[in-house]
């Protein structure tokens, strides 16, 4: 156990100076010159100089490489360009939001997910499977900002059941929070909950099938609790590994769905950046979805020990 | 001599074995359909600039916003009075561009990777490592640096996604290698004095291809769906370029006017990635050796 956090700690870290270096490097392959993209409106000589100097790029790479990294882990990712605000308080009011819409998203797609995939499984040929597995196939193959887009206009538009973008802070008006929030969460987890629903089904009929079931069955156990106590603790392992594979998708989801919901998160602050061509914020962005994303596929590892005993004992997920 | 027979056994096996696909294939009602809808896709997408109506970019200010069903413009006109039909046809060949696009961009790297890492231990943990550095760029901020350093564009969007399906072509390939690796006639090969190379090229990438081509299937229907969002947000293909991502960001601008335009173009993703999809696990179903589970 304790090698095998060891050499994934080590994985970890050494992805995460690749990925810095990638940045760096990103940074340095802007077309021009990096002060002037720094510099924003104002271009004068003694502005550029001392941007130079305030980044250090007048010194070597290695030495730039070595200040960057100093800054960063202080929490330092410069200023916007266009706003002149610090880009770390930026994010300070932009995280909390994408946080809580990835959060509940997940919570909504492995409710959902679990819950038709045990279903699929359990009624294997029958018409509640049928159903399940195309509305599985749907939720894969539907573009969710287009399922948004619907949704404001036939559901907020139309009923006014939801307001139609726009955001209140959790510590504000919890109620009137998650009245903002709810609807972009079932639209970001619609394609994650296709994914769990058809690993749980897969995984569902698998054990279903598996001697130690069957042994359950043989020593009289009513067929739900069957299902409850053995076949479903497996669908937690489903579930975790889901989420740490589809990370990436999450991300690239909630930066859409913001988008079109107006929510005042990570993902508008990107796509406002990219417009802008706000290169402190595009980097400081790029820069923590990367280390959000290796820090917690570390964690996802971690709990996937915790949860499946397997691998503890070999180091690899059977 | 054992070395002479057993790939002709092999090629005897493959032989029935594509038969066998091939028939539970044309069984499959299911796979049929998505098969004839991809085909019909691939066609119109192929002559869309001879069947398109009226070209992408003809504007008819007086005809601004007509509904589907009007004379003349079958599924209605946008914003700037184009035919919506035919920029739904130009936008869906787009579309099928970029999937392919991606998908091969990914393959070109990730097979010889995945073949490298599965075949050679050495070489395993390093392109582990760079699988690693690459999940950690979701495609939409791979996309986000690109357009940065490179523009917002059709190709930079392709690339970006092909580059963040990368690391899944890598995992499957690398895992049928160590699989293959293991069986009898790559050590026979061995044996026999070929090379690395040969036994890669010869033994281990032609047995590989069925995992590679289910690979695909399952990435078209993701890059299709990414390069809409992608042009959605502006990072993708750039108007006046027809595209149904772009289609959908204007149809949000006027939706208190047309909401009937946020619709079609969306049908039409759906439509492509869907039949994807379907056809991708039907052939996963015909190429298990398993069998009849589903």
């Amino acid at each position: 156990m304790a090698r095998y956090l060891l050499t994934r700690a080590w994985q970890s870290a050494l992805t995460l100076l690749l990925s810095t270096i990638v940045v760096f490097v990103g940074v340095r392959a802007l077309p021009g010159d990096p002060a002037l993209a720094l510099a924003g409106e104002d271009r004068s000589p003694e502005a550029l100089e001392a941007i130079r100097r305030h980044y250090g790029l007048d010194q070597p790479l290695p030495v730039q490489f070595a200040q960057y990294v100093e800054r960063v882990a202080q929490g330092d990712f410069g200023v916007s360009i266009r706003t002149g605000t610090p880009v770390s308080s930026m994010l300070t009011t932009a995280l909390p939001v994408t946080v809580e819409l990835s959060v509940l998203a997940i919570a909504i797609a492995s409710l959902l997910g679990v819950g038709a995939g045990v279903l699929a499984a359990v009624r294997r040929g029958r018409p509640a499977e049928w159903f399940a597995n195309a509305l599985a196939l749907i939720g894969l193959s539907v573009p969710h900002f287009w399922l948004g887009l619907l949704a404001i206009l036939y559901l907020s538009v139309a009923t006014g059941l939801f307001p139609a973008s726009g955001f209140v802070p959790l510590l504000e008006d919890p109620v009137d929070n998650l009245h903002h929030i709810v609807l972009p969460a079932v639209i970001l987890g619609t394609g994650l909950a296709a994914i769990i629903m058809r690993q749980t089904r897969s995984a569902m009929l698998d054990s279903l099938s598996s001697d130690y079931v069957r042994t359950a069955k043989a020593k009289g156990l009513r067929p739900r609790a069957v299902v409850t106590r053995h076949a479903l603790r497996n669908s937690l392992i489903v579930v975790v590994t889901v989420v740490g594979l589809q990370l990436g998708g999450l991300i690239s989801g909630a930066v859409v769905t913001e988008q079109i919901f107006g929510l005042p998160g990570f993902g508008k602050m990107t796509i406002d950046a990219v417009f802008q061509r706000d290169y402190p914020v595009i980097q400081a962005v790029v820069l923590l979805t990367a280390t959000a994303y290796i820090v917690i596929n570390f964690f996802v590892d971690l709990l996937y020990s915790v949860i499946d005993p397997r691998i503890r004992v070999t180091g690899n997920p059977a | 001599m054992t070395v002479l027979t057993v790939p002709m056994a092999e090629t005897a096996v493959s032989v029935t074995r594509r038969t066998r696909v091939l028939r539970r294939l044309r069984r499959n009602p299911l796979a049929v359909v998505s098969f004839v809808v991809l085909a019909l896709a691939a066609a119109v997408a192929l002559l869309s600039p001879w069947l398109a109506p009226y070209s992408v970019d003809q504007t008819d200010f007086a005809r601004t916003f007509a509904p589907p069903g009007t004379a003349g413009h079958l599924l209605g006109t946008d914003d700037l009075g184009r035919d919506v039909l035919s920029r739904i046809m130009l936008g869906a060949r787009a579309s099928l561009q970029v999937g392919l696009l991606a998908v091969a961009t990914s393959l070109v790297v990730g097979v010889p990777l995945g073949l490298a890492a599965g075949y050679f231990r050495a070489w395993d943990a390093v392109i582990s490592r760079f699988t690693d550095l690459l999940l950690a760029f979701p495609f939409l901020i791979m996309a986000v640096g690109l357009a940065a350093i490179r523009g917002a564009s059709l190709g930079n969007a392709a690339v970006a996604i092909g580059i963040a399906q990368i690391p899944g072509v890598i995992r499957v390939v690398r895992s049928d290698t160590l699989r293959l690796k293991s069986l009898d006639f790559v050590a026979a090969a061995v044996v026999d004095g070929a090379s690395d190379l040969w036994v890669l090229a010869r033994h281990i990438l032609p047995n590989a291809t069925s995992v590679i081509l289910v690979q695909a299937t399952v990435a078209i229907p993701a890059a299709i769906l990414g390069e809409a969002v992608l042009s959605f947000l502006g990072l993708g293909i750039q108007p006046p370029a027809p595209s149904l991502g772009t289609m959908l960001a204007t149809a949000q601008q006027f939706a208190a006017r047309a909401p009937w335009a946020a619709v079609l173009p969306g049908v039409v993703i759906m439509g492509l990635a869907l039949a994807f999809n379907v056809f991708g696990d039907a052939l996963r179903d015909a190429l298990d050796p398993k069998g009849d589970r589903r």
